[in-house]
């Protein structure tokens, strides 16, 4: 029930974000529409370091507790903010064709949601190689642990780099926003804020049945 | 003899008995090192600016190869059953590991990083008493994080291919900070070298650290 709460919510927010987006906010004077990209694209983003950190939460309180539903929300975390990067990257790129000329430029963000996006898939291929049960746990926790600690040197590393290079390209959203374009931003926000959490939700949902039939068979299997 | 260097020994024995490691990195590094010669050679850049990438490309995949056989070798026939009976903590062995992971990648460097002189034109001057220091302290980085995640992907199906998944992006800041701190000394522009430097000597106290804590979940049945 309250995810059907979550669901509808979200729903809303998402036509209303939409038409901040393409009606309220005004057409930028110098990129034009693709400009309007940016309210989906910075959310985004943005939820890809919140996955990191649900995911690196999530490991130190499962090696803390050995409670499974700490490992769940690794997992689920994890795939989610997948999703979420995979989109970012391509809104980004849909950006970068007009306005940069190249689908894609390695800028010192591009390559740290690379790395990040990476990292996350990493996880999840190391989860998918281990036969299940607590042994899969433990070890996606330690690797979750050591991918949130690289999270910040990464991005240390990265940033450093691409500094002392020349700079190709000028970063989009310096300077000040127009009022509209930040009510637009807003409300972008919060309707990728509450759909982050409606999937999440409904992963952890998937993940605990899952658990569930998988102790099922276990049984089952013991009886046989 | 102490648990810890007996676990050191008994590595050093069973590769001087099959050599495995040391001549698959010894090989694949050679390989890179010729292949990058050829990948670049036509493009007429400065043999400088390429040299470091090559060096580290080497370097990090030939510790991939001897990481991955690391842990392999003690799960095979069950050996670890027997290191973790052995009178010493989980970080011990751990800390046993690392020793004998990081011995043998110097010992493969000592072949590597001549020819790497040789093959790009360089000169063995002080700029590469410079560059071993970065090369020690880089190998020493990838042994403490390569040797937590070979016990990692050692657990799994595929597990030759895991570990570079596991390992590669977690190592970027490490090779970045290499790669560009070495590509300052051969270039005499070493205004950059020094957070450079932070970074890779930084990255290595954290993974240190981190694995010992950690490896007794990692190794735990």
């Amino acid at each position: 029930m309250k995810l059907k709460i979550l669901a509808i919510l979200t729903f809303v927010s998402m036509v209303f974000a939409l038409y901040m987006i393409f009606i309220v906010a005004p057409r930028e004077s110098t990129q034009g529409d693709a400009q309007r990209i940016f309210y989906l694209h910075v959310p985004l983003a943005t939820f890809g370091y919140v996955g990191a950190f649900l995911l690196g939460f999530g490991s130190i309180r499962y090696l803390m507790t050995r409670d499974s539903k700490w490992d769940r929300l690794g997992h689920a975390a994890a795939e989610v903010t997948v999703a979420f990067i995979t989109a970012q990257l391509i809104t980004g790129s849909l950006w970068a064709r007009p306005i940069w000329g190249p689908w894609w430029v390695w800028d010192a963000r591009t390559t740290m949601q690379v790395v990040l996006y990476l990292i996350f898939i990493a996880y999840l291929m190391l989860r998918e190689f281990v036969p299940e049960g607590p042994k899969r746990a433990i070890l996606s926790a330690v690797f979750g642990l050591l991918a949130m600690i690289d999270v910040p040197i990464n991005y240390l590393a990265i940033y450093l780099f691409r500094t002392q290079h020349p700079q190709a390209v000028i970063s989009p959203g310096g300077g000040g926003l127009d009022a509209d374009m930040a009510k637009a931003l807003l409300a972008s926000f919060v309707a990728v804020t509450l759909l982050f959490i409606y999937l999440l939700n409904r992963r952890l949902a998937i993940a605990r049945v899952e658990e569930e039939i998988n102790y099922l068979e276990q049984i089952v299997l013991a009886h046989e | 003899m102490k648990p810890v260097s007996a676990i050191i020994f008994k590595d050093i024995a069973i590769e001087l008995r099959s050599k495995e490691s040391l001549a698959s990195m010894i090989m694949f590094a050679v390989l890179v090192l010729v292949v990058f010669n050829f990948a670049f050679e036509s493009t007429g850049l400065d043999k400088s600016l390429v040299a470091p990438g090559s060096l580290w490309v080497a370097v990090s995949f030939a510790a991939i190869l001897a990481l991955n056989r690391s842990f392999a070798k003690e799960t095979d026939n069950d050996c670890l059953q027997g290191l973790l009976l052995a009178p010493l903590s989980r970080g011990e062995l751990y800390l046993a590991k690392v020793s004998s992971n990081f011995l043998f990648m110097l010992i493969a460097e000592i072949i590597i990083l001549p020819l790497f002189v040789v093959f790009n034109a360089l000169n063995f001057d002080f700029r590469f008493a410079e560059v071993i220091a970065i090369v020690f302290l880089g190998t020493l980085a990838i042994a403490g994080i390569g040797t937590i995640l070979s016990t990692i992907s050692s657990n799994t199906r595929m597990k030759e291919v895991m570990l570079p998944v596991l390992q590669i992006p977690l190592t970027l800041p490490l090779i970045i900070a290499a790669v560009e701190s070495t590509r300052e000394i051969l270039m005499d522009d070493t205004g950059q070298v020094s957070s450079w430097l932070y970074i890779l000597a930084g990255f290595t106290i954290v993974y240190l650290t981190l694995s010992y804590l950690l490896f007794e979940f990692a190794v735990e049945d």
